[in-house]
């Protein structure tokens, strides 16, 4: 018998004999918060900065000065063109690894832990919240949703290769718990929150 | 490791406490993480309501694990992922060194996986020639130094920063006596960075793999476990098949728990989906039993397959703050451990469930309701039973069981207690005595409660009354 077999066969034997319903997730998740604020406070609690921005001109204004765009600088967003590269997607992912600031879109935003959702369409590689230096993530601010409950019904049946939520810059506290941002991924996250 | 003589947990605790600082350190650490997870439920309204939720969709699980694992299987291998199944830890790897080996490749960047640690993966490619290296901060420290993780989710909590600085001046040639984790963190971070974009295989764990959709979720907060999958020609994922929930939408509830338990975050940075590989890429699942659907069989120690791996457990354990990790001779220490840990090995592991005092914090703290305490104690029956705890403590054991249930044996003994405590206190204040470890003998009261009841009770008032 294979393995897979031999493990069906015993797990079956050996699991209770009547199966118990799924609890209703409809209960959970009615907390209301001010949805914005909630986010926003969030985010800086857990070490990523938040900007609201009218339109993309304002997001040029503020990259332009805030990073040096001498760096590397790649994005999936064409209305960014003016300060980032946009043809890198079929490139091999390793090459990559000199980009200082990556810019993306997310789909949504969750206010309970500021986490943002992607997925890979839209991050025009897989890698590239990841191995950039410096993440920004643009989100409209109607898009802010207030829990992970909320989060699973929008994203409901979409088809997806890889999805991610990112709340807040890469971290670790493994050296005596003292928080470090920086770890293996974005040494910093900028959310531009737009209208 | 494995075949390396296993030291009793009451052993190396009593080795670990040697150090009183460093107990005192290590205990307060862990409390501080345990306070960080309180502050985060407390914040959550409906907190215990997401804990039963929690606990309900695992029964489902475990109810219905046969077809949900089938359900998974033909899902994920409709994303184009390649489904393994293995029986047991030989298997397991052997199934992880054939796809190495497949690929003619030596070296493997690998992200946290307990499992993997369970099966002695590491030891095992070893062996077969090939370079494993642990991304997550805390796992590479401890394979420098090569220790195990003393932690599921702190692996190198035992550390201190002045161990780590040595540990990197030694292997990654950081400064002597530089105790900045910044600079520490960072130096690991140029030596890792070069090993993600020089690896064809990587291996993660799963913390979630969801029947509904064939997907699998890892939650990291470094990044260190997409950094690897990302760049890889190869991706493997390695998961015990309790890993499995029905429905992507169960993951709100998951997700919501997990890191607040675990480190009182509201969510852990990355919750990366992998759902099908990218271009050109090849990804594998390794399901692995090793004993699970035995201890499925168990209705006593069967809810000990719910867990998520938060460890909150170990944070709030008294007896694992002040005995460390490593005491637990074990992939996964702590409550949670020393419940697992008898079913995979009952006479290695027969002492695990003694290492606790049944205060049930752990069961209170569990994101998912597991009656660990409880569990504690029913293993003490079964190990007892089965003759696999020491003589000694059967001995006791039995001795006391006959005193209890006899009225006037009981009188004896405790009035010649009391006797000899009194009279002759070097016959009970010695090394031979396990209370007196530590610890003062208290003072000998002058009667039992027995002998005051009677002189006090309300018959015997009244009997005095009457004369």
């Amino acid at each position: 018998m294979s393995s897979k077999a031999e493990i069906l066969k015993k797990i079956k034997q050996n699991q209770p004999d009547f199966v118990t319903d799924l609890p209703d997730l409809e209960v959970l998740g009615s907390e209301n918060p001010n949805v914005l604020e909630t986010y926003k406070t969030v985010l800086k609690n857990i070490g990523g900065e938040s900007v609201e921005v009218a339109d993309y001109n304002e997001i040029i204004d503020f990259l332009k000065n805030n990073y040096a765009l001498e760096k590397r600088i790649i994005t999936t967003i064409p209305e960014l063109a003016e300060v980032a590269a946009l043809d890198w997607k079929n490139d091999d992912p390793h090459t990559l690894q000199n980009v200082e600031l990556a810019i993306v879109k997310g789909h949504f935003g969750v206010a309970e832990n500021s986490a943002i959702w992607v997925t890979d369409d839209i991050l025009g590689q897989r890698v590239a919240p990841f191995i950039a230096q410096y993440l920004a993530i643009i989100v409209n601010k109607n898009d802010i949703l207030p829990m992970m409950h909320q989060a699973y019904k929008r994203i409901g049946n979409l088809e997806y290769g890889f999805g991610t939520f990112i709340a807040g810059p890469s971290k670790t506290a493994d050296i005596e718990q003292s928080l470090v941002l920086g770890a293996h991924g974005a040494r910093g996250l900028i959310v531009f929150l737009l209208d | 490791m494995s075949s390396k003589k296993t030291i009793p947990h009451s052993e190396v605790a009593t080795r670990f406490n040697k150090d009183v600082e460093r107990v005192n350190w290590h205990d307060e650490t862990l409390w501080f993480v345990r306070e960080k997870r309180d502050k985060a439920a407390h914040q959550i309204p409906d907190w215990e309501l997401l804990r039963e939720t929690a606990s309900q969709i695992k029964h489902n699980v475990l109810s219905n694990i046969h077809d949900y694992l089938i359900e998974f299987e033909e899902n994920a291998q409709k994303n184009g992922i390649t489904v393994h199944w293995a029986a047991d830890a030989k298997e397991h790897n052997e199934i992880v060194h054939a796809i190495m080996a497949k690929h003619d490749v030596k070296q493997m960047v690998k992200s946290k996986s307990m499992l993997t640690e369970e099966c002695h993966l590491n030891d095992y490619l070893a062996e077969k020639g090939i370079e494993v290296i642990d991304s997550d901060l805390g796992e590479f420290i401890v394979q420098l130094r090569k220790e195990p993780p003393s932690h599921i989710v702190l692996p190198a909590i035992h550390l201190k920063k002045e161990d780590v600085s040595e540990t990197f001046h030694e292997h990654l040639g950081t400064e002597k006596g530089n105790f900045n984790p910044q600079y520490l963190t960072e130096s690991a971070r140029q030596t890792l960075r070069d090993t993600f974009l020089t690896r064809k295989v990587a291996l993660t764990g799963v913390n979630f793999a969801v029947a509904e959709t064939g997907e699998f979720v890892v939650c990291t907060n470094e990044g260190n476990a997409d950094m690897g999958a990302h760049l890889a020609d190869v991706h493997i994922a390695c998961m015990g098949f309790e890993k499995l929930i029905p429905q992507r939408k169960h993951l709100g509830v998951f997700l919501r728990l997990l890191a607040r338990s675990a480190t009182g975050q509201p969510i852990t940075t990355f919750s990366s989906h992998f759902k099908k590989p990218r271009d050109g890429q090849e990804m594998h699942i390794v399901i692995v039993d090793n004993g699970r659907s035995t201890q499925l069989g168990r209705e006593d120690f069967r809810n000990s397959l719910k867990c998520i791996r938060c460890g909150a457990c170990m944070n709030t354990c008294p007896v694992y703050r002040r005995s460390g990790g490593h005491s637990y001779h074990n992939a996964v220490a702590g409550p949670i451990g020393s419940i697992l840990a008898p079913n995979l090995d009952m006479s290695k592991n027969a002492d695990l469930p003694f290492a606790s005092t049944l205060c049930g914090s752990c069961t209170n703290v569990c994101p998912v309701k597991i009656d660990i305490h409880d569990q504690l104690y029913k293993w003490r029956q079964v190990l007892v039973k089965e003759g696999h705890t020491p003589a000694a403590k059967t001995v006791a054991m039995k001795t006391m069981a006959t005193v209890l249930a006899n009225p006037t044996i009981f009188n004896l003994a405790g009035k010649s207690g009391r006797f000899m405590m009194k009279n002759v206190p070097a016959a009970v204040n010695n090394k031979m005595n396990k209370w007196y470890d530590q610890r003062e003998m208290p003072a000998v009261p002058e009667e039992s409660f027995r002998e005051w009841y009677k002189k006090n009770s309300r018959e015997s008032k009244a009997k005095d009354n009457e004369q």
